[in-house]
């Protein structure tokens, strides 16, 4: 058995572990079930509501994913255009800095004021949220690039996109994705939030409205879901980083194409 | 292998003119004079080596004749034209081998092949055809045949250091621009190298531009040797080294071999005080 299997048998026995240690408590010190339920009453509850939940779920997954491909495409062409010109750091950095220290919770009621309750505010949540992290590794990667690599292109005459294509932005993949990982839960962080201040839709939603009606098993099996989705984005991430940027991590178990 | 040995350039024509180029960074108080105004013709096809001690504007130099700066007075022609018009195809290896860290061996050397006309202009139906082939047989000129689909973290430094070369030349340029691209290779490594570049440059004829450390580096492989003086650097001594080329690696322990190098190393020497 190898370091990496070992690894893996062990971080799943911690997460079994995990439940068992739950599920024992509850029993041993009776603790309520308007409290705390036991993990196997919360698997009843989502297998039992399951069909109730999906419309939710996918709802939560289509604000969080539209609001993180928009922050995605907003963030990286800021970054890009603060990061390929020492002007444009120097001035935008602090305004950026400063909006990427407001708390992102206290935006929400003005996108409601301005959208409206329901799909649109979670979408703009997920995507402010996750903007900022995307905008300042995108430009930390380009502002970092190495004058050397860049000259390489430049005896050839390259153009400056063509140093941006071919030197800039590949070397500012193992930022971007590492910025890609924070975001994509940031996003989560994001749809949710607004989904339970202002929407009649969304995993954020269903938790609110069971909290008020003491459906305690199904609070949890929402944040379950919440857990679940945010592991799954986060593990796609990170799959396609070890794809892209293999040659930063010297990985030796990528494809050489 | 390579044609028979020429002692006069093939093309009378310039390659590089330098008129009273300077290039000053930074200005008032705070202004560095890298290269007080300095006239330099070379032919083209000849192989100049340009030494001197640190910081006389050796780099200046070569860092004007491939446009990565502009002088601040005076002018600098390639083939007669301005550098801007990109008359002649640029070559460039540095002394750190600079290949992309993100791209295989055989697509950095590729590279030159995706930014420079006229190849740029079918790079993405050739890329994996004719391209392939041309970068497959220059990597096993020096090689590195077996090395095509590394990643340079693969390789030695010797190694990057050829395939340096490789990609310095796949787009057969007119001009080969090389800033001390063996400085940091052991003595064995370097005189390898030095006949791979021998045997590459009498195979394609291109101009030469050399800046080095190493004397006999110089003597080894340049027609021409130029001495540089320290800050401000001035070209004091510009001599023509007349053995007939391929050369062997044994002509550095030749008594003329021996006697040129010391006469250039006791000229630096007086120039640096």
């Amino acid at each position: 058995m190898n370091e990496n299997t070992k690894i893996r048998i062990m971080s799943l026995s911690l997460i079994v572990g995990f439940f068992v240690m739950w599920e024992v408590l509850c029993v041993l010190l009776g603790v309520s079930d308007l409290i705390l339920p036991r993990p196997s009453e919360i698997a009843v509850t989502l297998w039992t509501r399951f069909p109730v939940l999906w419309p939710h779920i996918l709802q939560t997954l289509y604000a969080t994913l539209t609001g993180f491909a928009l922050g995605v495409i907003i963030g990286v062409s800021i970054g890009v255009m603060i990061g390929t010109s020492r002007v444009a750091y120097g001035v935008a950095y602090p305004l950026l800095v400063g909006f990427s220290s407001i708390p992102k919770v206290a935006v929400v009621p003005i996108l409601v004021l301005w959208f409206g309750s329901g799909t649109t505010p979670a979408i703009l949540t997920a995507m402010i949220i996750c903007v900022f992290p995307i905008v300042v590794n995108i430009a930390t990667g380009l502002a970092t690039t190495e004058p050397d690599l860049e000259d390489v292109l430049k005896t050839l005459g390259a153009s400056k996109r063509e140093v941006l294509w071919n030197v800039g932005l590949p070397r500012t993949m193992p930022y971007f994705f590492a910025s890609l990982k924070v975001a994509i839960t940031l996003s989560f962080v994001g749809a949710v939030l607004s989904e339970t201040v202002a929407s009649n839709r969304g995993i954020g939603n269903v938790m609110m409205t069971a909290s008020s009606n003491f459906q305690v098993s199904l609070v949890f099996a929402g944040l379950f879901i919440l857990a679940l989705m945010g592991v799954a984005l986060y593990a796609f991430f990170s799959f396609l980083e070890a794809r892209v940027t293999g040659w930063a991590t010297r990985g030796k178990d990528f494809a050489v194409t | 292998m390579a044609s028979a040995a020429v002692s006069q350039p093939v093309h009378p024509r310039p390659a590089i003119e330098l008129h009273e180029a300077s290039v000053v960074f930074g200005t008032g108080e705070k202004a560095v004079t890298a290269l007080t105004p300095t006239t330099l013709r070379m032919d083209r096809g000849d192989f100049l080596a340009l030494v001197g001690p640190s910081g006389c504007g050796k780099s200046t130099i070569l860092r004007l004749a491939s446009n990565l700066i502009k002088p601040s007075s005076g002018q600098i022609l390639l083939g007669g034209r301005d550098a801007a018009a990109k008359e002649m195809r640029i070559g460039m290896a540095f002394q750190n081998p600079t290949m992309l860290p993100w791209l295989t061996i055989e697509k950095n050397v590729m590279l030159p092949l995706k930014i420079v006309e006229p190849f740029k202009r079918s790079f993405q139906r050739d890329k994996k055809g004719a391209y392939r082939d041309r970068v497959h047989a220059l990597l096993a000129q020096v090689g590195l045949k077996d090395f095509a689909n590394h990643f340079p973290w693969q390789l030695s430094g010797g190694m990057l250091q050829r395939a340096n070369l490789c990609r310095a030349l796949i787009h057969d340029p007119d001009l080969l621009l090389l800033d001390e691209p063996f400085g940091a290779l052991d003595q064995f490594t370097r005189e390898e190298l030095w006949q791979t570049l021998q045997e590459l440059y009498l195979d394609r004829q291109p101009t030469v531009l050399l800046v080095t450390h190493d004397l006999r580096e110089a003597g080894y492989l340049a027609r021409r040797i130029c001495v540089m003086s320290a800050r401000p650097g001035r070209i004091i001594s510009d001599r023509a080294v007349t053995m007939p080329q391929p050369r062997d690696i044994g002509v550095i322990y030749t008594p003329e071999f021996v006697e040129m190098t010391q006469g250039l190393r006791e000229l630096i020497a007086q120039v640096r005080k």
